[in-house]
C-alpha cells in the first residue's frame, strides 16, 4: 500500500521564513524516499489542514506535526480541521510529553490517518539540541565546560510547553554530556533574560525549542540576554554577557537533524522507514543518540 | 506506405498512445491532464495534430501550461501567462516542481504572498519540459489543492463548508468571528475574496440558502471554504465593529473630503505604488497627502484637530 507523509505547520500571514524549515525537513526525507509522497501542510498558509489530505493520493497517511508541544493544536485545532472521526484525546493516555500516535480515518477522503504526537516532545530531540549546540559551536565534542540551556516561550496557552522544555533538559542532563543544564523560559521564571547568573561555566549554549526563526528568537531572546541592543545589528556568536560567553544558537527546528525526529515519529506509527532513518541521519550529522 | 495509410496508421498509434497515457493515471490527475489538453471536447485527429503542432494551452489562475509532444512524449510547459510569448532563454528555467514553493512565495517586487491564490505571481520562470506527475506536482504548489478541488466540482462532490459553520467551529482567538452579520460577512468577501484579490471562485455563502450578493468571480478553480487569512481578519473586523459609532464634526474642503476618498480607494485597490511623484493631481498622491496632513492635523495626528477620545480597542 501507498504511503504519505503529511508534514502539519504553523506557517505565518507574515513572515516567510516561518514555513522554510518546514520545507526543508520535507525535502530532506523526499531525498530519502521512504514515503512515495510529501506534503507540507499549514495552519496560516496553503494546503490548509482542512484540504491536505485531499492533495495526496495514497490511501495510507502519516501525520506529524511540527509543533513542540503537545496542547491547543495538536489536541484541538490540527484533529478536528483534518476531519479526524473520533478523535478523542484521552487515546494518546499523555501527561504532556507521551502522545504517540492513533489510528483514525478522515471524514472527507477515503484514507488512513495514522496522527503522531509533535516532534517537540520525541526523545530523539534531546538529540538535535545536542546537535544545534554542536553546529553553533562547530565542536562536535562540546560538551565538557560548557553549559546548556534549553530556551521555551513559558505562559502559553497551556503548561505542556514548559513540560517539553524540562522533559529535554532533564534529558541531557542526564546523559552527563553537558557540565550544566538548565530550562529557562522568556515570559516566566527563571528567566533567559539573566542566563549568566544560572550558569558557573564559562561558556554557554543557548538553545531555543521553536520550530522556526522569527521574531521571538531573532529579535526578542538576543536582546533579552543582552547580546545585543537592536537585533538588526545582529550579534556575535559568541558574544561575551556580564563575563560568560554565550553561544546563541537560534531555534533549534531548523537543525538539519529535525527530519530524523519527523521519520521517527512516523515510524514509531507504523511507517516502514528504518532504512531512511539511517540515510537521513548520515546526511544531517545525526551520529548521536541512542 | 502511401499517405492515407500512413494517416490512418498513425491515427491508429495514437489511440492506443491516448490509452497507454491515460491508463495507470490516479483520478484527478488523469481527469485534469485531460482536461488542460481538451480531450473531452477535441477529437483524436485534431487534439494530436495540435499536440505535435504548437501544442494544447490552458490557463490555471495565473498559471500557462502548454502540452505537446515531444518525441512521441507529452512535455508540459508551464509559466506566468505575462511570459506566454517570451522565449525560453528569457526566463529562468526550472526542472524541479519543488521550486514552485519558492516561486510562489513571493510576488514581482519581492514581497510576501500569504494567499497562493491572489493575482500576484511572480513572472519571470519557466518549466520547460514537465511531465504529467510533474506538472500537477508544480501546480499544487503553487496552488495548493485546487486541482483536487475542481476534480470534485466536476463529479458533482464539492463538499462546500458556508461561513457560520466555519466561523462557529473556530476556538481560542478566533472563537469571535461568529458575531460577524450577514452585512458584515458580505464586506468580509468584498474585501478579500473577489477576482482583483483572489483567483478562486467563492463557492460559500453566508449559509446555504442564504447567498452572498458579492460576485463570485470568474476563476477556473473553487474556492469551498473561508480560508484563514480571511478568517484572521475576520477576526479583527470583529472587534472593530464592537465599537459603536459616534459623530465627529470635521472641517474640510470639498477638494479634502474628495481626496480622502481618492486615498481610500487607492490603498483599496492597491493603485499607491502607481501614482508617479509629481502627479499632484491624484489625491492619493504623496506630496497630496502630506500638504493635507500639514494642513489638517494637529502635533497629536488627529484630523482637524478632532481628538478621538477612546483608545483603538483590540
Ligand atoms: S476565502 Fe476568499 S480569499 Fe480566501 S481563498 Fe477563498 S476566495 Fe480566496
Amino acid at each position: 500500500m501507498s504511503q504519505a507523509l503529511v508534514i502539519v505547520a504553523h506557517g505565518s500571514h507574515l513572515n516567510p521564513d516561518s514555513s522554510t524549515p518546514t520545507f526543508d525537513h520535507a525535502d530532506t526525507i523526499r531525498a530519502a524516499g521512504a514515503f512515495d509522497e510529501v506534503r507540507e501542510a499549514f495552519w496560516k498558509e496553503e494546503p490548509s489542514f482542512r484540504e491536505v489530505l485531499r492533495t495526496v493520493e495514497s490511501e495510507e497517511v502519516f501525520v506529524v506535526p511540527l509543533f513542540i508541544s503537545e496542547g491547543y493544536f495538536t489536541e484541538q485545532v490540527i484533529p478536528r480541521e483534518l476531519r479526524l472521526d473520533g478523535w478523542d484525546v484521552a487515546e494518546w493516555d499523555s501527561d504532556g510529553t507521551d502522545a504517540s500516535h492513533v489510528t483514525l480515518t478522515a471524514a472527507d477522503v477515503e484514507k488512513t490517518v495514522h496522527y503522531c504526537g509533535p516532534v517537540g516532545t520525541h526523545d530523539a530531540m534531546s538529540d538535535v539540541i545536542v546537535q544545534r549546540a554542536q553546529s553553533v559551536t562547530g565542536d562536535p565534542d562540546v560538551g565538557e565546560g560548557f553549559g546548556l540551556a534549553v530556551v521555551g516561550h513559558g505562559t502559553e496557552r497551556n503548561e505542556n510547553s514548559a513540560k517539553a522544555i524540562h522533559y529535554h533538559a532533564e534529558r541531557i542532563r542526564e546523559s552527563g554530556r553537558f557540565a550544566e543544564v538548565e530550562a529557562l523560559f522568556m515570559d516566566e521564571d527563571p528567566e533567559v533574560d539573566d542566563v549568566a547568573e544560572f550558569f558557573e561555566s564559562d561558556d554557554v549554549v543557548v538553545v531555543p525549542l521553536f520550530v522556526a526563526d522569527g521574531f521571538h528568537t531573532q529579535e526578542d531572546i538576543p536582546e533579552d540576554m543582552g547580546l545585543t541592543d537592536d537585533y538588526r545589528t545582529g550579534y556575535d556568536v559568541p558574544a561575551t554577557v556580564d563575563g560568560t560567553d554565550i553561544w546563541y544558537a537560534g531555534a533549534v527546528g531548523t537543525e538539519a537533524l529535525m527530519a530524523d525526529v519527523i521519520l521517527e515519529r512516523a515510524a514509531d506509527a507504523g511507517a516502514d522507514v528504518r532504512d531512511a532513518i539511517s540515510r537521513v541521519r548520515a546526511e544531517t550529522g545525526g551520529a548521536v543518540g541512542d | 506506405m502511401d499517405a492515407s495509410l500512413f494517416g490512418r496508421f498513425r491515427t491508429a498509434t495514437d489511440y492506443v498512445r491516448d490509452w497507454s497515457t491515460w491508463r495507470d493515471l490516479p483520478e484527478t490527475r488523469r481527469a485534469f491532464l485531460r482536461w488542460v489538453e481538451g480531450a473531452d471536447d477535441l477529437d483524436i485527429e485534431e487534439r494530436y495534430a495540435a499536440l505535435r503542432g504548437d501544442g494544447i494551452r490552458r490557463r490555471w489562475g495565473q498559471l500557462l501550461l502548454t502540452v505537446s509532444l515531444e518525441r512521441g512524449h507529452r512535455s508540459y510547459d508551464l509559466r506566468h501567462e505575462d511570459d506566454a510569448d517570451r522565449s525560453t532563454d528569457e526566463l529562468t528555467t526550472h526542472d524541479d516542481p519543488l521550486d514552485a514553493r519558492h516561486l510562489a512565495t513571493e510576488d514581482d517586487d519581492g514581497r510576501y504572498r500569504p494567499l497562493k491564490t491572489a493575482p500576484t505571481l511572480r513572472t519571470g520562470w519557466v518549466f520547460p519540459d514537465l511531465s504529467g506527475e510533474e506538472v500537477v506536482e508544480a501546480i499544487d504548489y503553487f496552488y495548493p489543492a485546487t486541482v483536487a478541488n475542481w476534480h470534485r466540482e466536476r463529479e458533482g462532490a464539492l463538499d462546500v463548508t458556508h461561513w457560520r459553520e466555519t466561523a462557529e467551529r473556530q476556538t481560542g482567538i478566533y472563537d469571535v468571528v461568529d458575531e460577524l452579520s450577514g452585512e458584515q460577512v458580505e464586506w468580509l468577501a468584498q474585501s478579500c475574496c473577489v477576482d482583483s484579490q483572489c483567483l478562486k471562485r467563492r463557492m460559500w455563502d453566508e449559509e446555504e440558502g442564504a447567498e452572498l450578493d458579492v460576485p463570485r468571480g470568474e476563476g477556473a478553480f473553487p474556492c469551498r471554504e473561508p480560508c484563514s487569512l480571511v478568517v484572521a481578519a475576520a477576526r479583527k473586523w470583529t472587534t472593530l465593529e464592537r465599537e459603536e459609532a459616534r459623530e465627529y464634526t470635521f472641517t474640510l474642503t470639498p477638494s479634502e473630503k474628495e481626496q480622502v476618498e481618492d486615498l481610500v480607494d487607492a490603498v483599496a485597490d492597491g493603485r499607491v505604488g502607481e501614482i508617479r511623484e509629481a502627479d499632484v493631481y491624484e489625491g492619493a498622491n504623496r506630496y497630496r497627502a502630506r500638504y493635507l496632513r500639514a494642513k489638517r492635523f494637529d502635533d497629536e495626528g488627529n484630523l482637524s484637530g478632532v481628538p478621538t477620545d477612546d483608545e483603538e480597542a483590540d
